[in-house]
């Protein structure tokens, strides 16, 4: 349906994903100049054509994290203060940190019980796609059937299919069943959206390992069920995590879907409830500020506890190995 | 314990001409058979077929009695060796040789004694709790075949187990592999695209080329009396020189005349000779292997003449690849020219002009058109 850099501009909070890899990038660029070696005269050439390339990566790092940086100093600001005078002025002296507008958002206007709600919804919105996904891609990858190839086609067809077409119809059925509004809708809403994305990436990365495995494992003894949680699954741990961190990254940071679905009610999740604050409290940025980095704190987390799988399932499938 | 029979068998993909074309092999119990032919001649997928990792389009398999075509390959009874090893990269080796047992509900002792057995007989007992990254090509191999061999199965199937390995450590698994049919008194059956490990390891060899069957018979059979070109070509290294000639009854005996040389032959080859010139001079395939070739002198009218192109060196011979007059190019000659295995002593350099005689015995004529052997 769509990648985590669309879904985030569709929501209202700075970007995370851009930002980093291109840190990343950075990284390892400075890296391997330390390990190059050659001739004095052909070191001097790479490190300088290599410094302007880091110089510039990092320039653009630094551009992209303006913002987060801005939004995380501010929420720290005393609201005087915000409104006084720009963010860069709380890094000088006299230095005036607080953090009341935390105390704020997360008791008086509900961002805690919000922050409840997101994991809620996106902890099964992660599972479920991802675990169906993987069973489908499997059958795709290593079951013979009839029509296969047209099948899988028509899934990653569904690709293009703009998520804005889907919501009317999916909205009816939902009035029809009866469960507007709670967790079960979104969770399917989530589950479908991100099936096919999920099912093609999965379905290139299980491809890409190769047959004899499997043939071994069948002349072992090994039916499918034990080929996929035996065999599959533990050798497809990385393309899981990047799907994993990809499919959380999109729930969660997903405005449309939930306001569409779950509406501004009790199950609202954080996404839904920041952009309520900011009709209400549209001039008090001080609460936007801090309600908006609780948003970004998890996925932030989960990105550098698990970014060398991020990076690697960026080019699943795409390259062998 | 058992032997495998291939009935009429036909491997067909979709409308394509068949894979394999009416394959009917018998492969005795306890024998070491090897599959050897070109990339695509469908030696692999006769494997495959052995496996059951490939349906049998038309005809019957037999394993021992029982038809197999509609037996899944875990209940064949069959372990197979893949070319890259296909261990289980997640699991210790102890672990990969025990998978199959384990599987099969097999006592935790007996999977114990079966893999430290296996493991013993191929020196592997010291890698048994690593993981199969930490082992070399050469280690993996034999990983791979203990894991078969725990199995006790009643039929080995070897995929080319050796082409991912280093010419030295080659030679020493092919041994180990010989060693392992001795020992384990069961069914092999190897498939290989080179030449000398066909040789080497089996008790009979089947060539095949398209799917075909060109010649079924022991090591020995095929290199002394290939039945057609392709074998004649394929068995042997450096590879048999082929040229157009005529053959024609002589006084006593038979001649053989390439170009403006004419040989004279004796023996076998003469008999082969006079037999297919019956209706007077025949045109004809003549092939002489490089190793029947000797440097003689220029005025031995009973020789072949040649300029000398490129000589290699091996020690205790030397090839010396010569243009010569009358040369037939075969469609899987890899050198276009005679090519003859001589004795270390003579000294030639390029451009040399040689005089080369031949065996007369052991002289080879196939049909200029079928390329059947005369």
């Amino acid at each position: 349906m769509s990648t985590p850099s669309s879904s985030a501009s569709e929501s209202p909070l700075p970007t995370l994903p851009a930002t980093v890899p291109s840190q990343l990038e950075g990284e390892s660029a400075a890296k391997r100049i330390a390990k190059e070696a050659g001739s004095p005269r052909e070191r001097l050439t790479r490190l300088t054509s290599n410094g302007i390339v880091t110089a510039i990566v990092v320039l653009i790092a630094a551009i992209w994290s303006i913002p987060t940086l801005g939004l995380f100093i501010s929420s720290f600001r005393p609201p005087a203060a915000i409104h006084d005078s720009g963010w860069w002025s709380g890094l000088l002296p006299p230095w005036h940190f607080t953090i009341q507008n935390y105390q704020h958002v997360l008791q008086a206007q509900g961002i805690g019980h919000a922050f409840l709600n997101s994991l809620i919804i996106a902890i099964p919105g992660t599972i479920l796609p991802v675990m169906v996904a993987a069973f489908a891609a499997y059958a795709f990858a290593w079951m013979k059937f009839p029509g296969r190839d047209w099948i899988f086609l028509a899934i990653v067809a569904l690709q293009v299919v703009p998520i804005q077409l889907t919501l009317i119809p999916i909205l009816q059925i939902y009035t029809g069943v009866g469960i507007t509004g709670s967790y079960l809708a979104i969770w399917l809403a989530h589950t479908a959206f991100g099936l096919p994305f999920a099912v093609y990436l999965l379905r290139n990365f299980f491809g890409a390992l190769p047959s004899d495995l499997m043939e071994s494992a069948r002349i072992d003894g090994a039916g499918h069920v034990r080929i996929f949680f035996g065999l599959l699954l533990p050798l497809s741990v990385p393309s899981l995590a990047a799907l994993v961190i990809f499919q959380f990254m999109w729930v969660w940071n997903d405005l449309l879907v939930a306001l569409i679905f779950v509406g501004g009610g009790p199950n609202a999740p954080l996404t839904v409830t920041i952009a309520g604050l900011v009709n209400s409290f549209g001039t008090n940025y001080e609460v936007l500020t801090a309600a908006a980095f609780i948003s970004m704190a998890l996925p932030l987390v989960i990105f550098f506890s698990l970014q060398r799988y991020f990076v690697r399932g960026i080019l699943a499938g795409s390259v062998k190995g | 314990m058992a032997d495998v029979r291939f009935e009429h068998v036909y491997k067909r993909y979709g409308e394509n001409p068949p894979v394999i074309t009416d394959l009917n092999l018998h492969i005795e119990d306890h024998e070491f058979l090897v599959l050897v032919g070109p990339s695509g001649c469908g030696k692999s997928t006769a494997l495959r077929m052995i496996a059951g990792l490939e349906e049998i389009s038309d005809g019957t398999l037999y394993i021992g009695d029982r038809a197999v075509n509609d037996v899944a390959p875990k209940d064949r009874d069959i372990a197979m060796v893949f070319q890259n090893y296909a261990l289980y990269p997640h699991m210790s080796v102890f672990d990969n040789m025990a998978f199959s047992l384990k599987l099969r509900g097999t006592p935790k002792e007996v999977i114990a004694t079966r893999v430290n057995r296996a493991a013993d007989m191929l020196g592997i007992t010291d890698y048994l709790p690593r993981k199969p990254k930490a082992l070399s090509g050469g280690q993996r191999q034999r990983v791979a075949l203990g894991r078969a061999l725990v199995r006790e199965p009643k039929v080995f199937l070897l995929d080319e187990p050796l082409s991912n390995l280093d010419a030295k450590l080659r030679v020493a698994t092919r041994t180990e592999i010989a060693r392992l049919h001795q020992t384990t008194k069961t069914t092999f059956v190897y498939v290989t695209h080179d030449q000398v490990e066909a040789m080497t390891m089996g008790d009979r060899i089947a060539v095949l080329n398209a799917g075909l069957i060109q010649q079924l018979g022991s090591p020995q059979e095929l290199y002394d009396h290939p039945s057609n070109l392709f074998v004649a070509g394929f068995i042997g290294s450096p590879a048999m020189d082929f040229f157009d000639g005529t053959v024609k009854r002589a006084s006593e005996g038979a001649t053989a005349t390439i170009g403006s040389r004419t040989l004279t032959l004796a023996g076998q080859s003469a008999a082969a000779a006079s037999n297919a010139a019956s209706s007077g001079e025949r045109k004809v395939i003549i092939g002489i292997r490089p190793e029947d070739f000797h440097i003689a002198s220029e005025n031995d009218p009973n020789t072949l003449l040649g300029t000398v192109d490129v000589v290699e060196h091996l020690g205790n011979e030397q090839l010396i690849y010569m243009q010569s007059e009358g040369i037939h190019a075969t469609e899987h000659a890899e050198v276009k020219g005679l090519t003859a295995r001589i004795g270390p002593d003579v000294i030639l350099r390029h451009g040399e002009k040689v005089a080369v005689g031949c065996d007369p015995t052991r002289v080879h004529f196939f049909d200029a058109e079928s390329g059947k052997r005369l």
